[in-house]
């Protein structure tokens, strides 16, 4: 049975995991995201599940590590400097394929920067979770609702490839409330847990192991695997919404609080007569390339990249697509600073009537 | 009579550590123990990193391997969302005592109901012999070609001590595996802290002092008479704490 409740986006993430089969978790404490540690810490125990405050982000994501390795969907929560500290064991995961999720609430950076909301965490995101090379889907919704849904469905991309999966969020989404239904609990039995895992619940009378571990001829071979599986990504799991996009002769670029923002923009800005369209990014690994590659650029005259960040992070992304066709424009806030609908408005404005490449 | 055969939870292969390295006898005790108790299914080795993580090319039951000093933080994972496991972590020094000491001491307070075999050998085997922080005062390594010296690298810690000064510990002992005498009692420990921790009492910790011809550049003979005159006069073997519930004689 699906329900509505009015809950505060990283309460929604918790319960959403929670119905989405999560049964341990672990963390350490940092703003903007507690609320997801706390609400779990009753939550988990209910449903006959496990909460860990571990002693650091080092050691809860190895906690998550254990937990998946065992075939439990397991998951930790933190903000940017967290995520740092969990890079270690997020390369861990990737190497010895262990499903899990990873939920990044992110804050103002770089080093302990502020705990306000900012999109600072896009490039660690995307390009580098951790060492090694290697990378995690990264899903950013801009809802609470639409966190809910990828939340719930996390661990079944997670299991698919087994590998980490990653949702990315600011402070202002973990923070603010808003309706959501949520979906019905996943039930799980012993039969569904992974024929991989090290759990006997599942009948397997055979010795396993699990290993981050290789020798190089088989490493190689890993590396290979994970390389088809990214490029698998590409073509079949990129999720974007495109918006007023079809006669727009600019286009505004943003993920997460940053595409509400600029929603909010192309309306208005529709209604003075500019055809202004959005791409939004929903994962921005793999990124949407074929949104942007794709679109007319004998119509489109620019494109603005809008993120609560600055330097925009994104904006190499959308390059490599627009392979110089337009001029691309970046605006943000950064550093705790909120974008707001004049600045972003007022922003656009001055890029459509006569602003140069700012790269 | 004991029987001297291969374990049965080893595979049939070549040790992968050096001649003379107590690592293959501690690791060959663990396996005793596990058979004796019959729980070759149902144990988990939880594999650290260092020479401890050789134990990836032959261990023969279930094992997880892990980041370095994390293994008390992946094994609670392990045993909080499955319980009815036998499940223990192999540690050596630098993985337990330095890289890993928050995870260790935590796990330990927290009374998380596994086992951590801590092998001390006082030095980074694996990595070519440097300091390690249970390195005596004097000891020459590649970090330390003169010999530790506690002004500026402080004294070998004393991880027995430490965990038995904490609540929730169970049973924490040390033992020294250069001796026959000393292999029986190690056993002995070993095979209690698992009955321990299979009857849901919590944390176990069991230090064993084992050595390294290679880094110590002592023949295995010799590492074994160095251990009697200056390993166990700092760390001295016993039981620190058992607070574990006394068969009925």
């Amino acid at each position: 049975m699906s329900e509505k409740r009015f809950m505060k986006g990283n309460e929604a993430i918790a319960e959403a995991a929670v119905r989405g089969g999560c049964r341990f978790f672990a963390g350490y404490p940092i703003t903007p995201q507690n609320e997801i540690p706390e609400y779990l810490s009753w939550r988990l125990p209910e449903v006959g599940g496990a909460f860990v405050q571990g002693e650091s982000e080092i050691a809860s994501v190895n906690m998550v590590y254990g937990a998946a390795a065992m075939g439990t969907r397991a998951m930790t929560s933190s903000s940017g400097p967290g995520i740092s500290l969990k890079a270690e064991g997020i390369s861990y995961l990737a190497a010895a394929g262990l499903p899990a999720l990873i939920v990044n609430i992110s804050r103002g950076g770089p080093g302990l920067g502020s705990i306000q909301p900012a999109q600072s965490d896009y490039l660690q995101a995307t390009k580098a979770l951790g060492h090694g090379g290697f990378h995690a889907m990264v899903f950013a919704p801009n809802s609470a609702q639409e966190a809910v849904d990828i939340i719930y469905d996390a661990w079944e991309y997670a299991e698919r490839d087994r590998n980490p999966v990653m949702v990315l969020m600011d402070g202002c989404l973990g923070n603010i409330m808003e309706e959501v239904e949520l979906p019905p609990m996943k039930e799980l039995n012993d039969e569904d847990v992974p024929y991989w895992s090290l759990s006997r619940r599942n009948g397997r009378d055979f010795q396993g192991n699990i290993t981050p571990i290789y020798t190089e001829a088989i490493l190689e071979g890993v590396n290979i695997m994970a390389g088809e599986m990214y490029k698998d990504w590409q073509e079949n799991d990129v999720k974007v919404e495109e918006f007023m996009v079809d006669d727009a002769e600019y286009v505004i670029v943003a993920y997460g609080i940053a595409s509400r923002v600029s929603k909010e923009a192309v309306l208005t800005l529709r209604s003075e007569g500019f055809k202004v369209g959005l791409i939004r990014p929903i994962t921005l690994f793999p990124f949407p390339k074929k949104s942007i590659r794709n679109l007319d650029y004998n119509r489109v005259k620019g494109i603005i990249d809008v993120e609560m960040t600055i330097p925009a992070q994104m904006r190499e992304d959308i390059e490599l697509q627009v392979m110089e066709r337009c001029p691309v424009y970046e605006y943000g806030r950064s550093g705790g600073v909120l974008l707001d609908d004049d600045g972003v408005l007022e922003a656009v404005r001055d890029f459509m009537t006569g602003g140069t490449d700012n790269a | 009579m004991p029987e001297y055969k291969r374990s049965n939870m080893i595979a049939d292969k070549p040790s992968g550590y050096c001649p003379g390295c107590l690592h293959s006898l501690a690791t060959r005790l663990i396996s005793d123990v596990i058979c004796e108790l019959g729980q070759e299914d149902n144990s988990l080795n939880v594999i650290s990193v260092g020479c401890s993580a050789l134990n990836i090319l032959y261990w023969g039951g279930d094992f997880l391997s892990v980041a370095h000093g994390r293994a008390p933080a992946a094994a609670t994972g392990v045993k909080r969302t499955n319980p009815e496991r036998l499940v223990f972590a192999y540690q050596g020094d630098g993985d337990l005592a330095a890289i890993g000491l928050a995870e260790i001491m935590s796990a330990a307070n927290r009374g998380e109901n596994f086992t951590v075999i801590f092998a001390n050998n006082q030095t980074y085997g694996m990595t070519g012999g440097q300091m390690a922080p249970t390195t005596l005062i004097g000891q020459k390594t590649t970090t330390t070609v003169y010999g530790r010296d506690p002004a500026t690298t402080g004294y070998p810690l004393k991880m027995c001590e430490l965990i038995s000064q904490l609540e929730a510990p169970r049973f924490v002992a040390r033992y020294a595996l250069n001796t026959p005498k000393g292999v029986r009692e190690a056993r002995a420990g070993i095979k209690k802290a698992f009955e321990t921790q299979m009857k849901g009492e919590g944390f176990t910790f069991v230090e064993l002092l084992t050595n390294c011809p290679t880094n110590w550049k002592l023949s295995p003979l010799d590492t074994l008479e160095y251990m009697n005159t200056n390993t166990i006069p700092y760390f001295k073997p016993g039981v620190y704490k058992d607070v574990t519930t006394k068969e009925a004689e």
